[in-house]
């Protein structure tokens, strides 16, 4: 393990510098906007890492929230494996198939997003067990953060030149991002004003809250025109196969830089509880025995 | 159930009592809501036609910083001589708590909305050209949303350090659909140029979905331990 992560932050690295290379150099420019619009291969890898981050977050602060009663468990177990099995036939019924494509969107991409949920789930619940949940959330979320961060401040930087202005108001891609980074913002705050352990409930809870309200954002604003592209994978826009490679390449680095930082992050949490742990038995104690068997410092990183 | 309803009940007229006889809130609710339409006034200086696609905006905003003057008072009067301690170990259910606590904000601030309406009638000039009654739904739901969450996030806040800041900060993120939804409709009904349909189901929507949430989460947050 402790061998793992210079290796892997090398791979990551040249990763990084192959796919900037590629997208500043290699990929062609576009028909219409010419160089600018190579910032996408920033901005919507950084999207995809966001949504992956965040659906990450709802579906641990879930688990963390039912985790306290077995009963709760069960249930949402259920309902989870009801969504997808429910979901998946749904995509499959001809009128929601003609209703999907003439939305642009694939119904088999659908149906297979959906089957991921419950995959997701308990792969999350399986990896995780217990307190680690709620480290994976805040990890997730602060990365999420990040993210989110760059898609919007990336996207304004493009808009301009392209758009002929810096923000579209009531755009409803660009709306909910910026709901989604309020509320994630708002989530960071909650952790960072309470230490006690009754926040973790708390921040799960405003999870859960959060996740409910991107989709409200989202139908709020359905009358709004729209400036924003559809989705160029599993929407209805279309792209040049040369200028996909090289997306897919700053995609996998993205998703390798993410990793990287969430690990690093994860394992810095874990230690941080476990010297407050340590430094509460302390005090409790009253020696500084405790503090010093059970230190972190001489331990190998999980 | 019965007792669900009689403990809301007696908790709702206890803390209508306290309020009739302190009127903490309302005074302070409303006089810092006046302080909005006074400071709006002077900000902008609108045309009667300018002002009917401002003013719905101007409402909701003051309205939705008013309410989080109460909103913050709710919990911090049952801290006292730990009224809140004393209630967790009680087997009255949690639910009967939440509801009581957001009814009676409910009542507050659709008491401060029926006050400052007229006011903010005079100060803009404001003449209704779509169907007027529309308004009356939306002002109850709009109530309503920002209510439910109101008080969800000021038992969530009551936890963490320095609470009256953190109320709106956890609150007004989530608000901000059914902050559209109420100042689209409200504008809508005013102009008279659109349909207000849209934004009352969205509201309608916007309500159940949380009112459900919060029922569903409010055990967990009074009992986190």
């Amino acid at each position: 393990m402790k061998r793992l992560f210079p290796i892997l932050s090398a791979i990551t690295a040249a990763l990084l510098a192959y796919a900037l290379y590629q997208a500043l150099v290699v990929a062609p420019a576009d028909a219409q906007q010419g160089e600018v619009y190579r910032i996408i291969y920033y901005h919507v890898p950084s999207g995809w890492m966001f949504m992956l981050l965040f659906s990450i977050n709802f579906v641990a602060s879930i688990q963390y929230l039912v985790s306290t009663k077995p009963s709760r468990q069960a249930a949402a177990k259920w309902t989870v494996i009801g969504v997808g099995v429910v979901g998946t036939i749904v995509t499959f019924l001809p009128q929601v198939q003609v209703q999907l494509k003439s939305a642009g969107m694939r119904p088999s991409a659908i149906a297979t997003t959906v089957l991921a949920i419950p995959v997701f789930y308990f792969l999350v619940g399986k990896l995780f067990p217990g307190e680690n949940l709620d480290v994976l959330a805040v990890t997730t979320a602060e990365v999420g953060v990040v993210f989110c961060t760059i898609v919007l401040v990336t996207g304004p930087i493009w808009a301009r030149p392209v758009w002929g202005i810096w923000w579209a108001p009531g755009d409803i891609r660009l709306t909910s991002t910026l709901v989604l980074w309020l509320i994630y913002v708002s989530y960071l705050m909650l952790r960072r004003f309470s230490n006690s352990a009754q926040m973790q409930v708390l921040a799960a809870a405003l999870a859960v809250f959060g996740a409910l309200d991107v989709p409200l954002v989202y139908f709020s604003i359905w009358f709004f025109r729209t400036q924003h592209p559809q989705p160029i994978i599993g929407g209805g826009g279309s792209i040049d196969p040369r200028m996909l490679h090289v997306m897919m390449l700053n995609g996998a680095a993205f998703l390798c830089f993410g990793f990287l930082v969430c690990w690093q992050r994860f394992r810095l949490e874990l230690l941080h509880r476990e010297t407050e742990a340590a430094h509460a038995m302390d005090s409790l104690v009253g020696s500084g025995v405790a503090a010093k068997a059970s230190l972190p410092l001489n331990r190998s990183p999980q | 159930m019965k007792s669900l309803w009689s403990v809301t009940l007696a908790t709702l007229v206890k803390d209508i009592r306290l309020e009739w006889r302190s009127k903490d809130a309302l005074n302070s609710m409303l006089f810092f809501s006046l302080l909005v339409v006074v400071i709006f006034s002077f900000s902008f200086d609108p045309l009667a036609e300018e002002s009917r696609h401002i003013v719905g905006g101007l409402v909701w905003v003051g309205f939705l910083f008013a309410s989080v003057t109460a909103l913050n008072q709710t919990w911090a009067r049952e801290l006292r001589n730990q009224v809140l301690d004393a209630y967790r170990v009680s087997p009255a259910p949690a639910n009967a708590l939440f509801l009581a606590k957001a009814l009676g904000n409910f009542i507050f601030v659709a008491v401060l909305e029926a006050l400052m309406t007229p006011l903010f009638v005079i100060f803009y000039n404001v003449r209704v050209l779509g169907p007027a009654w529309q308004l009356l739904p939306i002002a109850i739901l709009g109530t309503w949303a920002l209510v439910v969450n109101g008080t969800f996030f000021a038992a969530m806040s009551l936890r963490t350090r320095s609470r009256e800041i953190m109320l709106p900060l956890l609150l007004f993120p989530i608000s901000i659909p059914a902050v559209i939804a109420m100042v689209a409709g409200t504008t809508s009904i005013l102009t008279g140029e659109e349909s207000a349909h849209f934004y009352l189901v969205l509201l309608l929507t916007y309500d159940v979905v949380f009112t459900t949430a919060c029922l569903a989460l409010f055990r967990m947050i009074l009992y986190a331990e």
